[in-house]
């Protein structure tokens, strides 16, 4: 009886030592051998699966590449499709290693959420949609006081509505969806006057529209939402990696290196390409890193340098036909910038 | 535990006990309870008393369910602690910054989490009540209806209890949002309804009353033809339980209801206007606007679980006994009395049990509102969970807003099953 007890209360103490967490995010993923990647659930662009099945889109490729520079290997990926309300708790629970899905950088989810963004994958904007056919002669959010509009729970572009409503001593009726798809139904349906989401956003939910050619984006845009993946608060190596993957792709795009080129690239003659490429003699960079010396070979490899994936997920290459803005290069005057690779 | 403290002669304990055991039993079947011989008299070791052994074992249960929680909630604080993640129920104050456009209760973006969540539970009640007396009355409708002497009437109660009882609430949510509301003609071409309301794919527009100053006098008619109604009534009964006669009460009341609040209205001088509904440029504005996401979870939760009500009614008539129909029958009285004064009473203890779960089953249901976007607790918590990253406070204040709703929701039931059952005088 006692032994019995004894027991008990031993194997109920070593379920307390055993379950907590580990923080070791990359010896996880590398235990597991795929990084499970929190996106969006269809958000033609930014990620959903094509007609093959196959996840795509501009944060998509960014989790590609992480598994690239991890493994090697752009295909060791497992995605998640999240709503705007699950992805928070998806990614403090260890549900997914990384959350790529259109997220929003602001203080409160730096600090209070426990997350670490790594860059800036798009710079994008809030805007509106309206049916044109519908609400003739609308040509601008301001005149849209006493319209009912489709939004998202918990993102930021519903509190961006309610200021930009109440700024403007303005009425509306927020119809509230959790699901992206859900919200989309209804206002096709009519449900609503407006969509609104970010400006990316709307160019794709109006290619899901029945008749897309109906509907037109107002020109305000009125917040600013700089999109990035994050990583959960508490592992500093994983966020390098999440990090500098980021800004591997920008260099790369800023160094001329290509998916088509990258091979011979390696036996430049430049100091720059030859260290960001890692055929640098004696190069630790990928190796500090908790990766290999080739891990930007192997991140081009895969998906390509960062615009490349920008032009094939939402840009000219794409339905979308997004120009790059001011999510070009910051030398050809755009916001995107990769911190130094050395 | 004194496992260990062997007593000598522990056999002969143990057959000792036996022994009295048997001896008891004799003692009591003989009736000769003074003669019992009392367990303590024996020594028993304690690892073998039957009480001691009870005790230890709640005792160990106990523990390792204590063990168990703090296990769980020291590894959870651990966990929160390790990933930054800030907990408390503080955040409850912050603003909420987001809109609820259906809301009960007052409330802008400027108000705190907190009261974001109290419109979420008001209007969670508000489903949850108006589903429950449309459920109610349609199942009890319905229930009757399956034991109709008219085919068509029973057979039709039949297929509507086996359509609503067999597809998922959701699917009866959305068939009502997306199939029966989302076709409705748009603002444009709202289907005009008489009384000045209309009906399109924003909602139920119906002109409102606004009240000026002057019309608390129709209150107080309304409030003293409702004292009225119920003094007629009382002696009403007292006078049939005297002398047979019986008095139209329903009529009375009826009138008094209808006609005090009238007179006071006539009297004052109309001091009501009514606001129309008009078509501004969006949306119809002024009068009153059910939303077609309330309409839609409503009217789902009330058609499903008015499926399972009618069962449960079925259940309860047919457990009346036959004999209580043919006594009634006997006595001269009409179908329609006896069923109202015979047969449904005595339904009535067999049905409001189960009735309970049904009502508790719709009240959590109502969660499912979150795919159709009205803003009930869960949705309107889960927003909040989501801006604030307080997924365990949140889930907390969930479990305890629907269990109390349903430990209130049982309490009532329980009361009104006591009142119901059967008084023996």
């Amino acid at each position: 009886m006692k032994k019995l007890a004894i027991g008990l209360l031993s194997a109920a103490a070593i379920g307390v030592v055993a379950t907590a967490a580990s923080a070791d995010t990359l010896d996880d993923v590398k235990k597991k051998g795929f990084v499970q990647c929190g996106v969006n659930t269809a958000l033609a662009g930014f990620s959903a699966p094509n007609d093959k099945g196959e996840w795509t889109g501009l944060d998509v490729d960014y989790c590609r590449a992480v598994a690239a520079a991890v493994f090697g290997d752009g295909t060791k990926v497992k995605f998640t499709g999240l709503s705007a309300k699950d992805r928070f708790t998806a990614l403090q629970s260890g549900e997914v290693d990384i959350l790529s899905r259109n997220t929003t950088w602001t203080v409160n989810r730096d600090t209070a959420l426990g997350l670490n963004f790594a860059g800036v994958t798009y710079y994008d904007g809030q805007g509106f949609m309206i049916n044109a056919k519908k609400l003739p002669g609308v040509n601008s959010a301001l005149q849209l006081s006493g319209a009912s509009v489709c939004v998202q729970a918990g993102t930021t572009t519903e509190l961006n509505l309610a200021d930009y409503f109440s700024a403007n001593k303005m009425e509306y009726n927020p119809v509230v969806f959790e699901k992206f798809e859900e919200a989309n139904a209804a206002y096709d349906a009519g449900r609503c006057d407006a969509y609104t989401t970010d400006q990316s956003g709307l160019y794709a939910v109006r290619l899901q529209m029945s008749a897309p050619d109906d509907h037109v984006v107002l020109p305000e845009i009125i917040s600013k939402e700089p999109l990035g993946p994050s990583v959960r608060q508490g592992d500093d190596k994983w966020f390098d990696i999440a990090k500098w993957t980021y800004f591997a792709l920008l260099n790369a795009e800023e160094a001329g290196i290509t998916q088509a080129n990258v091979d011979e690239m390696k036996n430049s003659s430049n100091p720059d390409i030859r260290r960001l490429l890692g055929t640098e003699a004696e190069t630790k960079i990928g190796t500090d890193l908790g990766l290999s010396n080739d891990w930007v070979v192997n991140i081009i490899k895969a998906t390509g340098n960062y615009g490349e994936i920008f032009e094939r997920n939402v840009g000219s290459g794409s339905p979308l036909k997004i120009s790059r803005g001011i999510n070009a290069l910051w030398t050809k005057g755009g916001l995107q910038y990769g911190m130094p690779i050395r | 535990m004194t496992g260990e403290h062997v007593l000598p002669g522990l056999l002969s304990c143990r057959n000792n006990k036996t022994k009295a055991g048997r001896d008891r039993h004799q003692v009591k079947g003989n009736h000769v309870s003074e003669h019992v011989i009392r367990e303590e008299s024996v020594r028993v070791p304690l690892i073998y008393d039957p009480r001691v052994r009870s005790i230890f074992f709640q005792l160990l249960l106990v523990a390792l369910l204590a063990l168990g929680i703090w296990w769980i909630v020291d590894n959870t604080i651990e966990n929160l602690r390790r990933s930054n993640i800030s907990t408390g129920f503080a955040f409850l104050r912050g603003r909420a910054g987001f809109d609820i456009s259906d809301r009960l209760i007052d409330y802008t973006s400027d108000s705190s989490y907190g009261r974001a969540l109290l419109v979420g539970i008001a209007n969670t009640l508000a489903v949850a009540a108006a589903g429950i007396v449309t459920a109610t009355i349609l199942g009890f409708l319905v229930g009757i209806g399956r034991l109709s002497q008219n085919w068509l009437i029973r057979k039709l109660a039949m297929i509507y209890v086996e359509v609503f009882r067999n597809i998922p609430p959701l699917l009866v949510i959305l068939f009502w949002y997306q199939g029966v509301l989302a076709v409705l003609p748009n603002v444009r071409d709202s289907l005009s309804l008489p009384l000045g309301s209309y009906l399109n794919n924003r909602g139920f527009y119906f002109p409102k009353l606004v009240w000026e100053p002057g019309s608390g006098l129709i209150l107080a008619g309304f409030v003293a033809a409702v004292i009225l109604s119920w003094y007629v009534a009382r002696r009403a009964r007292a006078r049939q339980m005297a002398t047979g006669e019986r008095f139209p009460v329903f009529l009375t009341s009826a009138g008094l209801i209808i006609g005090l609040p009238l007179l006071a209205y006539l009297v004052s001088g109309m001091p009501v206007s009514v606001d129309y509904p008009q078509k501004g440029t969006f949306n119809l504005t002024g009068g009153t606007n059910i939303k077609p996401e309330f309409l839609s979870l409503y009217l789902a939760l009330s058609f499903y679980t008015a499926s399972f009500i009618a069962e449960i009614v079925r259940a309860g008539i047919m457990g009346v006994p036959k004999g209580q129909t043919e006594a009634y029958s006997a006595l001269g009285m009409s179908s329609n009395d006896g069923l109202r004064l015979v047969v449904i009473p005595q339904a009535m203890r067999i049905i409001i049990p189960p009735l309970t779960s049904q009502y508790l089953n719709l009240t959590k249901n109502s969660s499912l509102a979150v795919a159709i976007g009205y803003p009930d607790l869960y949705a309107i918590g889960g927003t909040i969970l989501n801006q604030t990253g307080q997924a365990i406070e949140v889930v907390v204040i969930f479990m305890t807003v629907y269990l109390s709703i349903s430990i209130l929701t049982s309490l009532f039931m329980n009361w009104f099953n006591t009142k119901m059952a059967l008084k023996e005088r």
